[in-house]
Formats: structure tokens, sequence, C-alpha cells
């Protein structure tokens, strides 16, 4: 059954207002950034803030066509929509532009277009429409195949362009999954290989054997439920397992780190039998299996970042963890972004009077590290402001999606505030200097056509749904 | 409808707030707690200011300095930190006129209001001086310190090479460059850039609103040191360079010596040459355009890329090669008219003793032996044809590192021409051609072409009975190793054995009994063995050329030298390329030899003065 409703009042005009406050933001941003004496209107659409103010102004246009759009489109659409951006990704490869090594752009008539913006969007309507119309348990393996498939799709082409950026934006439909019922385990199981492998990176062997201990700890502990035991076993097996490495090992540099891991874990396993032996027996296999499990994962996260991430790839990540530090190579623009952000101060320094954002400071000061000249102008005052309006957002659409009537769009609308959500903490992070530098921008603040035009679609396209959420009843 | 997952909406929140709130706390941190990116009030401006490093120095094969470093000062300004100045006073202490100050700083805030621009480049040291009085006078303007290459003596210039600041179109081809930088454009400049250059630094300081630099950002936290470049030092010689360009001043030409053991390049001279200052600082891009509109064409590397037909030069290759296949001995004979006349075709000798041999058809350049011996090889029947016949020639003579690029370590060599068999079968047709056609190849003339550097690498390889190391002017580099391919022995396809008839004809036709073509080079006690050319040279006059090496035993020093439009080569390659070696094996020339050097020194190819008595060597013939 269906009602006749008007869509322009059902609109959650709070949303569209930050919406715009954070289009508004963006826009003076970029002009305080590329400030030229020379070309001192706002409107000057010679400079990258005429431009960005044009893209705005499209961008709202693009919002109303969506908001006129029956909602019955959307899902209706989704998969077809779906299939067109693969055939983008895949056309882009070999038709592409390349711009800095990476085949991620169409180019005509002066604009520019990224398949890979699109692709997030589409993937989100084609996963929320399979959700919706699944019959299947969502932890069933089958079920979870399929989703990984119409997820990695798109994943696997964006990571041939290659633009490691985007695809990882991809790993935030774990969150829409969690929330539709996914076993909370995968995403804690993700969390720590998350940490597994920073600390992978950082540590030497003796840590390594110290965190091994402490997992080995924790998993004891976790399936025998005895707390005194589970010390027993896991000093047992640290004092053990240093013994051991420390007397044979750690004093000849010319043994391999493999070996002397191998060691460690043999030892360990050795003691971490007994102990389990002790708790339950049908508990120690998967003791076994779970330790040998995280040293595997941690030796290959050396692996694959010794021999298969690219040299701007692994120095982008070892100035997050802290290892090098080269002034004038990639830290160098964290240092001028920290150093951009943190003398800023409280209040800032004022419109248009930011020195660091301006002053032989990277390259990206209007796209990727935009936020630099907001921290700088505006201070903590503004930084502040900036993340709550963001985290007011976030959570206003979680509002939102949780009084959908259709499963369609209450999936779609988690898609959409995981993807926004990624690219502010990733953004955000890197400027601060605790995320590698990936070059994805600050949704709505950052210049640039392409993705803002795309994230007003995915916004308005929930947003529509929102307004005519009482017209269909499903 | 409501499911039973409806309550993770409150993890979810938590997990969209939790790490925002860290990154709350960072920033909080960051801009209010954490006081070293604080700046003070009164300087609140950073600038980051480029340490240049200086390039390394330049030394010859005796430690004597060759290139070395000059303060230079280029006047920076950023127009966002500019405030109004006394541009009078200004403009009184730099030279320069308010036309040229508006003009510039027009030019810089186009570029950007907060990044610096060059305002004025290389201010002399004397404006310095007193500009550093005064700078506070001015805010916004900043001085930028560099290095300008500087040269004790003004010689080799086209080893040396030159540098200059980067364009856009270097940058584009040259990641890590930015504008601004230098890089070395020509000659070893550009071959060890890498080497040379070092890394860059910069220096982060805080300046205060009375343009005073406050000091260092953070105590220098931020700061990284430029690294100098590496010194390296040449195998050249830089007194016999001297030496060689004095000889050749007022010719076109070049003399290239090498050291046969070890491939190491003591003299490599192009003329007309110009003075290595002249591609300096602010006056190169005049002087550039100066050089390059030159008809003479100075800046031309001719020991590297003038292509000659070697002329009778060649006879020694083409003897070898009869030698190794077989085609002839020492003992073969032939009989030598005064000419070599076979059905319409008639190549002009003169009159010498006859029969002649290798040594003595060496020894008085006889035309007749080798187009003979030329075309006994190409119509050797073990061949099968005289394409085939051809092809083993060609090898042969390849082998000697002619025909492609030597792949020395300068940037702009070219490789000659060693035509192939299947160059005749396009040009006549396939199995079109006999040897008779191809006469001229056996006197040195014809298709052949070569570079005055593969003439001296050939000359080292029969110095070294058989065997080149590819010639390099980079004898070592601080810190690093020179290129292993210049240590690596290229034998040519000639057994050691072949190689001591043709040395004694080299040896007698400068030293010979009687009838040496070359006895204008012969110095007492140093046992110089060489062979003489006269390239015909259909647009004019014609080349003289010349190869040797001495001492006969254990040579240390193979030299080619090319005089253009000079006529003969014994009467001035020859006597030239003596008093080189003489210059390097003895240190000095003998009184008996004088003449000769002020004769070759006053030659005058370019203004067509030849100085009118010239004397005739008996026997005269190239
Ligand atoms: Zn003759």
């Amino acid at each position: 059954m269906s009602r006749k409703i008007n869509i322009w009042a059902n609109l959650d005009w709070i949303s569209v207002l930050v919406y715009l406050i954070l289009l508004m933001t963006g826009w003076i941003s970029i002009y305080s950034a590329v400030y030229n004496d020379a070309h001192q209107s706002i409107f000057d659409t010679s400079q990258l803030y005429g431009k960005q103010l044009i893209w705005i102004v499209a961008a709202l246009f693009i919002a109303a066509i969506v908001m006129m759009t029956d909602s019955r489109f959307f899902p209706f659409f989704s998969y077809f929509f779906y299939a067109f951006t693969l055939l983008m990704l895949v056309a882009v490869l070999f038709f592409g532009t390349e711009i800095s090594g990476q085949k991620a752009w169409f180019q005509f008539a002066g604009m520019q277009m990224q398949p890979a913006e699109f692709a997030k969007m589409a993937t989100a309507l084609a996963l929320a429409q399979y959700l919706s119309n699944s019959k299947q348990k969502i932890n069933d393996p089958r079920e979870l195949l399929n989703i990984a498939v119409l997820v990695f799709l798109p994943v696997l082409l964006i990571m041939l362009q290659p633009d490691a950026g985007s695809a990882i934006v991809f790993l935030s439909f774990m969150l829409v999954l969690f929330r539709e019922g996914m076993s909370g385990y995968v995403l804690f199981f993700m969390f720590v290989l998350l940490i597994l492998s920073v600390l992978a990176l950082l540590m030497t062997e003796v840590n390594m054997i110290l965190l091994l201990v402490l997992l080995a700890f924790i998993s004891h502990l976790v399936l025998g439920r005895n707390i005194k035991l589970s010390l027993k076993a896991g000093l047992l097996f640290l004092l053990i397992s240093l013994t051991v490495v420390g007397v044979f090992f750690l004093r000849s540099p010319h043994i391999q780190l493999e070996i002397k891991l191998l060691v460690a874990a043999l030892t360990s396993c050795f003691i971490l039998f007994f102990a389990a032996l002790k708790i339950r027996k049908k508990y120690a296999p998967l003791l076994l299996g779970l330790l040998a499990a995280a040293l595997v994962y941690t030796y290959s996260v050396d692996y694959v970042f010794e021999n298969l991430l690219m040299p701007h790839q692994k120095s982008r990540i070892n100035i997050v963890l802290g290892v090098d530090d080269d002034p004038l190579g990639q830290s160098y623009n964290i240092n001028q972004s920290k150093i951009a952000i943190g003398s800023g101060g409280l209040t800032g320094k004022g419109f248009l009077q930011g020195t660091q954002t301006k002053f032989n400071f990277v390259p990206e000061q209007s796209t990727d590290f935009i936020f630099c000249t907001i921290g700088e102008e505006w201070g903590f005052a503004g930084s502040f402001v900036i993340l709550s309006l963001f985290i007011f957002f976030l959570l206003r659409l979680v509002y939102l999606a949780e009084r959908q009537r259709s499963a369609f769009a209450r999936i779609y609308g988690y898609s959409l505030i995981s993807i926004l959500f990624t690219h502010i903490v990733i953004n955000i992070g890197m400027t601060i200097g605790l995320v590698p530098v990936i070059g994805i921008p600050l949704p709505f603040i950052s210049y640039g056509g392409s993705a803002m035009w795309s994230y007003t679609i995915m916004l308005f396209i929930f947003l529509r749904l929102d307004a005519g959420r009482t017209e269909f009843l499903k | 409808m409501t499911d039973r997952f409806s309550d993770r909406k409150f993890i979810i929140g938590g997990m969209i707030v939790l790490p925002m709130l860290f990154f709350l706390a960072r920033l909080f941190f960051l801009q209010v707690i954490d006081p070293s990116y604080k700046l003070s009030a009164d300087s609140n401006v950073l600038r980051n200011v480029t340490q240049y490093p200086s390039r390394g120095l330049i030394y010859d094969r005796n430690g004597e300095l060759l290139v070395f470093n000059e303060p230079a000062y280029d006047l920076m300004v950023v127009p966002g930190q500019l405030a109004p100045f006394d541009t009078a006073e200004f403009c009184s202490v730099l030279d320069i006129t308010k036309e040229y100050v508006d003009e510039e700083i027009r030019k810089a805030r186009e570029y950007s209001m907060f990044r610096s621009s060059v305002f004025l480049k290389q201010i002399s040291s004397r404006n310095y001086a007193v500009l550093q009085e005064k700078l506070h006078r001015f805010p916004g303007f900043y001085v930028q310190s560099r290095t300008l290459r500087k040269y004790p003596r003004d010689i080799a210039a086209h080893i040396l090479g030159y540098v200059g600041e980067v364009d856009n179109r270097i940058i584009a081809d040259n990641p890590g460059y930015i504008s601004g930088d230098y890089i070395g454009i020509t000659g070893i400049e550009r071959t060890y850039e890498k080497e040379l250059r070092g890394d860059k630094g910069v220096n982060i300081f805080l300046v205060d609103v009375h343009n005073r630099i406050m000091g260092p950002y953070q105590e220098g936290r931020f700061n990284k040191s430029a690294t100098v470049g590496s010194d390296v030092t040449l195998s050249l010689d830089a007194a016999l360079q001297e030496y060689g360009e004095k000889l050749m001043q007022n010719k076109i030409g070049s003399i290239v010596a090498i050291e046969p053991s070890t491939g190491e390049i003591l003299s490599l001279v192009s003329a007309p040459t110009y003075n290595p200052d002249l591609l300096v600082g602010r006056v190169r891009s005049r002087n550039y355009r100066k050089l390059a509109s030159d008809t003479l064409n100075p800046l031309f590397n001719r020991a590297l890329m003038a292509h000659y037909p070697p002329g009778s030069i060649f006879k020694v290759v083409n003897g070898l090669i009869a030698l190794q296949e077989g085609i002839v001995n020492e003992r073969t004979t032939y009989s030598c008219p005064g000419h070599y006349t076979a059905g319409r075709l008639t190549v002009r000798c003169r009159h010498h003793f006859s029969p002649v041999a290798m040594q003595g058809a060496l020894q008085v350049s006889c035309n007749s032996y080798f187009a003979h011996n030329f075309r006994a090889i190409l119509d050797h029947p073990k061949y099968g044809s005289v394409t085939n016949g051809f092809n083993v020639w060609s090898d042969h003579v390849r082998s000697f590192g002619l025909g492609e690029r030597l792949e020395t370590d300068f940037p702009n060599e070219l490789r000659g021409n060693v035509p192939l068999a299947s160059y005749f079968d396009r040009f006549y047709g396939e199995n079109r051609w006999r040897s008779l056609q191809m006469v001229s190849l056996g006197i040195g003339q014809g298709e052949l072409s070569v570079t005055p550097i593969q003439m001296a690498n050939m000359t080292a390889a029969i110095a070294n009975r058989g065997y080149y190391i590819t010639p390099h002017i980079m004898k070592s580099i601080e810190n690093s190793e020179i290129d292993p391919a210049f240590k690596k022995i290229n034998q040519t396809s000639i057994d050691s054995v072949w190689f001591e008839p043709v040395i004694e004809g080299m040896y007698r036709a400068v030293n010979g009994p009687d009838g040496g073509t070359a006895r204008m080079a012969q110095v007492n006690g140093l046992d110089i063995c060489g062979k003489t050319g006269t390239v015909q040279n259909p647009h004019g006059e014609n080349h003289s050329a010349f190869i040797a090496f001495a001492p006969r035993e254990n040579p240390r020093i193979a030299i080619a030298v090319y005089v253009e439009n000079a006529g003969y080569g014994s009467t001035w390659a020859a006597p030239i390329a003596s008093l080189m070696i003489e210059k390097y094996l003895a240190g000095e020339i003998s009184a008996s030899r004088r003449w000769l050097e002020q004769r070759m020194m006053d030659g005058d190819f370019i203004n067509r003065a030849r100085p009118v008595n010239t004397v005739t060597a008996a026997g005269e013939q190239d």
C-alpha cells in the first residue's frame, strides 16, 4: 500500500543543515588555504575556491534531483548500478588517465570522474538490496561468502589501479554487517589482527614473545576461567621461553629471526600443551592452533611489509609508527601538518592569518590536508566544533537509520554512516599523525567535485528513503 | 519492523564516538597543552630556509684542484611577509631600479603569497655585506646562500661540463628536483650528478615582525642538515690538458690521450673550446646564447661527437685482420708502381721502395699494398662469398670498439659508422657488389666513420696487443666505487701474436731508416709508434690525423689527434701528438724541438693565416 506524502516536509532538515554548514566550512577553508592577494574575491572561478562554489551549487541541484526521485527506484536499480560501476572500474584501468601512478580517473571536457567514489555508493546500494532480500542467516558461511564476493569485487578492481586508500574504505562495511547480526567475534577478530599487525612491525623478538605470552594467557583464561591456573601457566611459559631464547639465541646475531621465533614458538607450544591439559583436554588443540595462527600472522605481516609494499607505503606506515624520521621526506608533510595544527593554539590565528598552511607546506593543502587550515586558523575551538559536528551528524544518521521501517533503507543508512566515518577518521587521523597518509578526502570539506557529488548523492539517497519511510510498508 | 540486533546501535554509536573523542583529546594536547608547537605572539612566522649542499670538488689525477665552489647569495622574498619599506635605499644597496623591484614583487605575488621566490640572484659579496646590516629594515626579504662552480685553470670545459638551474622539462624527467635546484647539464657534472650533488637540508627559523631570526624553531628538532656532494678524482692530467689546449688553439679538431693499461683518459681536447667560467651564474644564459650561435660551434665536443673517415690510420687495422685471417703473412709482398689500378679504378700512391711487405707498407703507408690486401680478404675463397668475407672483416673492425658507442662516462658520445654487408646489399642489390667497389675501405675512406675517442681507444688496443678497457675519465669517487665496467677487459678478435709486425711497421713509420711518413713525430728515447692519416675532405682542405702510442714496450700513453683542414697527417697531427707524448712522458719539451712546439702553437686554421715557410718533411705523404 502506498500513501502520497510531502517529501520536503518529511525531509530531515537537521541533517541538511549540518550538511550545508560542512560545505560552507570547506569552501571558506579552501579560500583561506590558497588565498592569494591577486584574486581576493571568494567567487573568483579561476581559483580553487571559486570552483568549489560551482561544485557546491551543482551538488545542491543534484541533491534536489535525488529528492524528487521515486524511492522505489533505488532498490530496483541497485544491482544494475552496481554492475555498471564494476564496468566503469574495469574501463578506467584501460581508458583512465594516469595521475601519479594511479589509473583512477576518467577525464573528459576538463572534468574528472573517479569511478571508485561511485563504487562505494553502488556497493552500499547492492549490499542493502542483497541483505534485505536474503532468506539466509548472516552468519551462515555461504551467506558470508556471498557478501564477501559482493564487497570485494570492486575492492579488487580498485586495488588494480592501485588505490589502497579507496580500497580500505570498503572494510567499513564490516560495521553494517555487524549491525545486521554478524557475530561480534568477527569484529573483535579484525580488531586483534589490526593490533597484532601494528605490533608486529614495531617489535623486536623479545617483545614478540611477550605478546605471544599475553595472548596465550588471555586465551587460557577465557577458556579455563581459572585465573590462578592461567597466571601460573603464563608465568611458566614466559620464563621458560625467555630462558631458552635468551641462552641460545639472543647473543648470536648470526641466527635468523625466523629461527629464533620458531624455537620460541615450539617451546611455547610445548609448555602450553601441558598447561592446557590441566584445564580441559578438548581445549588443548584449540589453544595451540590459536597460538600458531598468531605466530604465522605476525610473521606474515613482517613479510608483507618488507616484500610486498611499495617504498612510499612503507615509509608512510613507518612514520606513523615512529620508526624512521626524515624531515624532508614523508614525515616532513606530517611534521608540517602537526606544526600547523599545533600552532593554532586554543582559539587559532584567525581567518586568513594561518601561515603554516600557506607557506612551504604539503601540496594537498586544499584537498587531503584541509583540516590543517581549520586547526591553524580556528585553533582547538575550531577543531572541536568540526569534530562535534561530525559526531552529531553521524549519530543523527544512526538515529535516522534506526527509525527506518524497511531493512533496505536501514542497511543502506548504515553503509553511508560507515563510509563517512571511515573517511573522517582516516583523514583527520593522518593530519595529526595517528594514521598513515592515505589520500582520501574529508567528506564535504575537502576540495573536489567528484567526491563531493558522490557523498551528496549518497547522503540524499538516504534522506530520500528516510523522507519516504512511511510511503511503503514492508 | 524491529529486529533483535537493534541494541547494537549503541555499540556502533560508541564505536563512532570513541575514536572521535580520542582525536579530540589528541587535538587538545597538540593545540593547547603541548608547548612545542606554540609560537609566541611576536615571532609568529616560521621560515623554512633550504640548505643547499655544495657540490663535490673535482681533482685531476695528480690531486690538482680543477673545480671548487664559491659562495653566492640569492635574495629571496616572501610577499605575504612584506611591509612598507624605503624603496630608494633598498635600490641603492642592491644597484637595482624601482621598476625591477615592482616587477619582481608582482611576479612573486603571482607565484605565491607565502612561499619564497628568488628576488635577485647572486648578489655580489660587497652588496651582500651592506645588505646584511640593513636587512631588518626590509621585512619579507631574506638571503639564501648558494654556491657556484669556480675553476682555478680555465681548462677542460668540455670534460667538466656545466651546472644549471632545473627547468620544468628537467623537473618532469628527474623526480626529486624542484624549482631553484641546480643540476649537472653536460660533461661529468651530468654523468656524476648523483655523486656530486649531495643532499639538500632545511632549517626552520622563527622570525619576528622585524624580520629578525629569533633562532631555530624548536631547537632545530625539525631541521635537516645538508650533506655535501662527494669529491671526485679524474684520470685527467691537468698539465697535459692545458698543453693540449694550447697546441690546438686556433684550430678545429681534437686530441684524445688514454693510458692503455687502464683505459683512463689523460687528456681530451676539443677545439675550439671555451672558458668554463663563462657558463657559471648569472652570466650563463647570455654567454650560452653567444657560444651556441658561434659558427665554429665551441660547445660541440668534437672528441666524442665529430665523425671523420679514419683515413690511412685504418691500414693498421686492415693489416691486423689480414694477418689474423691468414690472408697474408709478414713476408707476403705486393709490388707498387706508384699506383693501384684495377679495371677503370686507379688509387694513387707515391714512389717508394718496392715490393713492400707489411712493415714496409705501414712505414710508407702504401696504398697499393692495402688495396691488394683488402681485396684479398674479401675475395678469399674460404668465405664462399664477398658478402661473407665482408662480414668477417666488419666483425673484426667492430671488436676494436668502432661503429658502436664505447659507453664511456660522457653523456653525449656518438657511435660512428662501420658498414655491414646488408648496407651494400640495399645499396647495390644482393650479391651485386664486388670487392673492387669496396677498395676505398681498405685505405680508411668510403663509408667508414669514427670519432677521435674511438681512434684513441683503437690505438690503446694496439698498444695493449689485443685488448682495451673502456675509456673513462673518472678515477675515484669519495665513498663510492667507479663503474665496474671500467675495469673490464674487452678483447679484440685479433690474437696478440699478430700485433708485433704491425707495431714494427708503426715504429718504422716514426723512427724508420728511410721514408717513414711520420718522422716529425720522432722523439729520441721515447720509442713512439704511430700512423699518419690524411682524411679526404670533399668540403675543403684535407684533415690531418695521427695515432700513436709510446713507449713501444709497456706503453703509457695512446693518443689520437685530428686537425681539421690542416692537410697532411705528417705536418700537423703527428708533431702535435709527439709533443703531447713528450710532455707526458718526459715532463718537458727538449730544446731541439722547441721550434716545432712554437710552430704548432702558432698554426692557425681558423683565421686561415697559415705560416708561410711551411717546413716540408722528406717524403711527405699521408
Ligand atoms: Zn705504394
